[in-house]
Parts: C-alpha cells; sequence; structure tokens
C-alpha cells in the first residue's frame, strides 16, 4: 500500500512523501541518539585498547573479547586455553535472570488475573497500588530486602517466634536471594502486560469452555492462556532482559559468590580500577545473547503459527 | 388426544420457583415452567427481564439463589456448567479465536474424553450437517457472520447434548440471514430430537419457530402458551402490548351476563367481549383487539360494528393500516390486506364508514 502510493509520483504523494519525512524525524531523531549512537559507542570501544586509570587508547585491538574468552595465563604468553570464569558468570545470569522471570511469572500472573477480574471501576485502584513501591528507589528497596531477609531479620524472627524454625534459614547470600531480589524489582513489568491482555480477554470463551465440559484447569491451558500469550511473553521478556544485565540485587543480596554480568559490567567502569573496552565488549557478548535468545524465540514462533495454519 | 400425548412426554427441564437475586436486585421472582422433552422453547421479553439470567441459571454459569433446576429429574443447580449435559449458543458466538473451525467443534467432544480422532470426524460430520465441510481448516476470523453462526451451532450440537440453550443466537444477523437461520434451527430441532430453549427479545422470531413461548417481563412469568395461545388470546396488557400490534382501549365494564362482558368504550360505543375471571361489572380495564382482525365497511356488517370516519391509510407493504377515528371514541387501527385493494375494501380518508369485528376477536386484559 505505503510502496504504491509513494512510487505514484503526483504532486500529491510527493507531498505526502515530504511531510511523512519531516513528521517521523522526532522518531528518527529519538531512535538514533538514544538507541543507534550509544550501541555503536560501545561497539567501538569494545575494539579499542584500555588505558590503566579507565578510559580508552584509540588503537584498535581484539584483546577484550580474548580476555573475556581465553586464558593466556598470568603473563599472557602461555597456550590460549577456554576461560571459564566468564562463561560461567555469564551462565549464572542467564539462570538467575530465568529463575526470576518463572518466579515473576508464577506470581504475577494469578495477580494480574486477579486485577482484571475485578469490577472495571476499582481496577485503576489495584494497578496504582502494584506500582506504588516502585516509587521508591529500587537501591533503598534493594538495601531494605537485605535488612528483612539477614539471619537477625524480622523475617526470621518472626519464624522462630511462631516456632516454625528454630534455627535461623540463611537467605543473604544466597541464589535464591537474588532471585528473589529480581523478582523484586521487575515485578510490576510482567503484571502490567499480562493485566492488560487478560483485561481484554473475552470472559464468555472461558464459560463456552466450561459449556463444552472443560475444566477450570483445561479451560486455563487451553483457551485462556493462548488468548493471553502475548501479554505472558512481553511480560517475561521485560523481566527477563534487565534481570540478566541487572547488578544491585546480586551485589547487595548475593554476595561474591554470585556474581552476575552486570556486576562484571559495573566494575569495569567502576573508579580507576576499570577496564573499558572489557566492559565494552562484556555488553556487546551480553547484548548479542539476548538477541539470539528473542530470534530463535521468534521463528520458533513464526514456524508454530505455520503449523497451526 | 393431546393431554394423553402431554402425559407421556417427558420433563426436560423444570424449574421449580427459581429466585435470582443480585444483593437487593431481585432479577427473577419464583419462577415455576415445565419444558417438555422435544420441544422448541422460547423465553420471550424485553431487554432485562430476566429471561437471560433464567437460561444462564440452567448452564451453570448463575447461582439459583432460591428453588431448584431438574434436567429430566435430576437435581442440577448445585452442579458446575462442565459437568451439565446441556449446551449453549452463545449471543456472540465464543467461537475459540486461536483454534480452526474443526478443532472448535470437535473440543466438547474431546472433553468428554473421546480421542481427537473420533472428536474430528464426529466434528467432520456436524460441519457436514451445517454445511460448513469446505471451512473445516480455516480459523473463525475468516468466517462470515452467519458461518459463525453455524459453527456455534454444529459446536454446541455435536457432544449430542440433552438439552440445547440458544441465548439470541440470531441477534447479530440481517434480516435476510436471520429469517433463513430461523428456518435452519427450526429444522435441526426436528432432525436431531434436542430439546432447544430459546432466548429472544424477538417476538416475530419467537412466534414462528417455537412449540411454546414463556413471555417474561420484569422477573415474572406473565403467559405461557403456543404462539397462538399467546398471540390470539394475551392475558394481560403487558402481553398484548408486547406481541404483535393490537389496538389496547381503556374500556369500563358496563355489566356480565351469560359469559358475555358488555363494555363501554367512551362516545356511546360499546362493544361485546369474552368473561374474563377476575374482571367484574364497572371494572376499568384494558381491551385488545388485533388490527387485523377488524374489517371496513360501508353499512354495518353481522358481529360487532362500531361507526367513524377514516383519518389515513398508511402502506405497509403487504398490507394497508388505516386510522380510523370513532365518533367522538377513540382511534383505532384497521389492517386490511393489501389484495384487499380491489374489493373495495379501503377507504379514502374523511369517508364515513362501520368498523367490524366478529364476536370474540375484542379480548379483555388483567392489567
Amino acid at each position: 500500500m505505503a510502496a504504491g502510493a509513494a512510487s505514484g509520483g503526483s504532486a500529491v504523494t510527493d507531498t505526502y512523501k515530504e511531510s511523512r519525512t519531516w513528521l517521523l524525524m522526532p522518531a528518527w531523531l529519538t531512535l538514533s541518539i538514544l538507541v543507534l549512537a550509544p550501541v555503536t559507542m560501545m561497539l567501538v570501544y569494545s575494539f579499542l585498547t584500555k588505558e590503566f586509570r579507565g578510559g580508552v587508547i584509540w588503537e584498535f585491538s581484539l584483546a577484550a573479547y580474548d580476555q573475556f574468552f581465553f586464558d593466556r595465563g598470568l603473563f599472557g604468553d602461555e597456550a590460549p586455553k577456554v576461560e571459564w570464569t566468564y562463561i560461567l558468570i555469564f551462565w549464572r545470569s542467564i539462570w538467575q535472570a530465568g529463575a526470576a522471570t518463572i518466579l515473576s511469572l508464577v506470581i504475577g500472573f494469578p495477580t494480574a488475573y486477579f486485577i482484571a477480574t475485578r469490577p472495571e471501576q476499582s481496577r485503576p485502584l489495584w494497578v496504582f497500588l502494584i506500582t506504588i513501591p516502585y516509587w521508591v528507589n529500587l537501591l533503598i528497596r534493594t538495601v531494605s530486602m537485605k535488612f528483612l531477609l539477614r539471619d537477625q531479620g524480622p523475617f526470621n524472627d518472626l519464624l522462630i517466634n511462631i516456632g516454625l524454625i528454630d534455627t535461623p534459614i540463611h537467605i543473604i547470600n544466597t541464589n535464591f536471594a537474588v532471585q528473589l531480589g529480581l523478582f523484586y524489582s521487575y515485578l510490576p513489568f510482567m503484571v502490567l502486560p499480562i493485566y492488560a491482555a487478560v483485561e481484554r480477554y473475552n470472559f464468555t470463551l472461558s464459560e463456552a469452555a466450561a459449556d463444552l465440559y472443560a475444566s477450570k484447569w483445561v479451560t486455563l491451558r487451553r483457551i485462556l492462556l493462548p488468548a493471553v500469550k502475548p501479554g505472558v511473553i512481553a511480560g517475561c521478556i521485560l523481566v527477563f532482559v534487565p534481570s540478566m544485565g541487572s547488578f544491585l540485587a546480586p551485589d547487595l543480596l548475593g554476595g561474591a559468590k554470585n556474581f552476575m554480568i552486570g556486576s562484571l559490567i559495573e566494575e569495569q567502569f567502576k573508579g580507576n580500577a576499570g577496564n573499558w573496552p572489557f566492559g565494552a565488549a562484556a555488553s556487546m557478548i551480553l547484548m548479542t545473547m539476548v538477541l539470539i535468545i528473542l530470534l530463535i524465540y521468534a521463528r520458533q514462533q513464526a514456524r508454530a503459527d505455520k503449523v497451526e495454519g | 388426544m393431546s393431554t394423553d400425548q402431554e402425559i407421556t412426554r417427558e420433563i426436560a427441564i423444570d424449574v421449580r420457583n427459581a429466585v435470582k437475586r443480585y444483593g437487593d436486585f431481585t432479577a427473577l421472582k419464583q419462577i415455576s415452567l415445565s419444558i417438555m422433552d422435544n420441544e422448541f422453547f422460547t423465553l420471550l421479553g424485553p431487554s432485562g427481564c430476566g429471561k437471560t439470567t433464567l437460561l444462564r441459571m440452567i448452564a451453570g454459569f448463575e447461582d439459583v439463589t432460591e428453588g431448584g433446576i431438574y434436567l429430566y429429574g435430576d437435581e442440577i443447580e448445585n452442579l458446575p456448567p462442565h459437568q451439565r449435559p446441556v449446551n449453549t449458543v452463545f449471543q456472540n458466538y465464543a467461537l475459540f479465536p486461536h483454534m480452526t473451525i474443526l478443532d472448535n467443534v470437535g473440543f466438547g467432544l474431546e472433553m468428554r474424553g473421546s480421542s481427537k480422532a473420533d472428536a474430528r470426524k464426529r466434528a467432520g460430520e456436524m460441519l457436514e450437517l451445517v454445511q460448513l465441510s469446505q471451512f473445516a481448516a480455516r480459523k473463525p476470523s475468516q468466517l462470515s457472520g452467519g458461518q459463525q453462526q453455524r459453527v456455534a451451532l454444529a459446536r454446541a450440537l455435536a457432544p449430542q447434548p440433552k438439552v440445547l440453550l440458544l441465548d439470541e443466537p440470531l441477534s447479530a444477523l440481517d434480516l435476510k440471514l436471520r429469517k433463513a437461520m430461523q428456518l435452519e434451527l427450526k429444522h435441526l430441532q426436528r432432525e436431531t430430537g434436542i430439546t432447544f430453549i430459546f432466548v429472544t427479545h424477538d417476538q416475530e422470531e419467537a412466534l414462528t419457530m417455537s412449540d411454546r413461548i414463556a413471555v417474561m417481563s420484569a422477573g415474572e412469568l406473565q403467559q405461557l402458551g403456543a404462539p397462538t395461545d399467546i398471540y390470539e388470546r394475551p392475558h394481560n396488557m403487558f402481553v398484548a402490548d408486547f406481541i404483535g400490534e393490537t389496538n389496547l382501549l381503556e374500556v369500563s365494564v358496563d355489566k356480565i351476563e351469560a359469559g358475555r362482558a358488555i363494555c363501554h368504550l367512551g362516545g356511546g360505543h360499546e362493544l361485546t367481549c369474552n368473561e374474563v375471571a377476575g374482571i367484574g361489572t364497572g371494572a376499568q380495564v384494558h381491551m385488545s383487539i388485533r388490527p387485523e382482525r377488524l374489517f371496513m365497511s360501508e353499512q354495518p356488517a353481522k358481529g360487532e360494528s362500531l361507526h367513524g370516519r377514516v383519518k389515513e391509510n398508511i402502506f405497509v407493504g403487504t398490507d394497508i393500516s388505516t386510522i380510523v377515528a370513532l365518533d367522538e371514541g377513540p382511534d383505532f387501527i384497521v389492517r386490511t390486506s393489501n389484495s384487499d385493494r380491489g374489493n373495495k375494501r379501503i377507504f379514502e380518508p374523511g369517508t364515513e364508514m362501520y368498523i367490524n369485528m366478529e364476536l370474540g376477536a375484542a379480548r379483555l386484559l388483567v392489567d
């Protein structure tokens, strides 16, 4: 349609084309300044040589990528072996972000469903309540969580006082603490898209399924879930992607053992000890990984749609 | 004869003193009715009369506040919808958008435990029955409204329910398609032998299709009977006014003798009606006379005649509606078939004439 109109070449379509170019300018500017430029900068920096007090020397180098994947010994003169440290950190990040996403989905879906099934006039209030904790700075919320969950903290005190446990459960500095922190950081990003999808859902479909002898569980799985799938996917992406690169929760709740890729990148740009090209390279690798995961998903989705008809 | 038949016929759905309340609002006030096996039964009434609520209570989507609902003798009002052997055709079809037409139709069978292959085979047969076999692989959004309607019907009939519930299924279709579907539904009901409970606000639709009609208003049953009963012998004002076109007149009952009530219309006009239980001498009540039961003539004809003057003729296709003003009395609408035009039964406006009716055409109504 648009191509047909543009190739017309008449005065009207030319004016249309011209004004369209101008009208699209803000979008192009935003995209290039806020997306294209930073990513390009990062890509360029990842191929430069590091300066010891932070910053870069403008000299092409593959050292950053080499350091990420290969171990050449302390002085860099040994035969290259695969460097597992960073790959493990990477793997842990995927794993932690995945667990946090699943946790968010398990808690977020029923929450979103609950809000979407309230009377219409009370729904905005519920959405508002969900977002209220997020008006507080993320750092403060994460520190508070650390305080709540520590061995002598209120959570363990409560469990001991009601007699459920004798000795405190160690939560801080475990993987689970990090997952909990990530879950709490990004929960609204799971709830809101699912809420939007469930609110648009035609509940007569659930009635129709029940009428045709489907139990509640089957109705959920075979009718509701396929209908709200786009919202669920959006929610999962919105939680998984920032969780992957997050550094606050892993730093504060996970301790040194539970280092994630976000912390690794953060270290490279902090103070004088950093390595900018290496940080940039790790960022590029993180971004590439996330894109690959999304692409695999998109392709599978397209294939599934084709099979379905 | 007919009473013998009714005794042997089973009751498919028995609603006993069913009440539905939403907080302070009472949607249904003690409804009791029995729907017979293999019957095309219609719940008719304006929106908000409780007809859909009653249907949804039978399907299991609404709780019953008081009373009971029985399906072939079994109490069902506490069963969840998926355990009731009744199926519903929804007003906006409610087809599953992500499934093919074939899978939509097969869904109920699969849920009842048929294998996927069996469900598909039977679904294919159902699609054949509603002449949509060629669309089996399509998605609902690729079908027209009328086709979606037939898919919804096939889907609800596929598991062979004991009773089929239809919630205004034709209201979204255009007039021509609606007429065709009315016939198709009626035929399907005869072929399958399944009891149909049909909800509509369209009185013409109800009269065309039903074996019996329950007219409802404000959560109450107004009249229950065959279409001809309801049309010819409306019990009260609401029914007479809601079903078809009628002349509703305020009358006072002058005297009652030998089963006849002599009524006064105002302006010195009198009419004889059948006596109605509960309406005595001196009562101020309403009377209904269907416009097509009236005919005009220059001289009074046999039966009841009233003198008046033609005000206006309105052409309505098959008929002509004539508005007649009685001398110092109320206006009447007289409906004459268009084919009678040549027989000089139509008069020009301003002409003085008589309107006539057979005894029994005028009916007194309970308020």
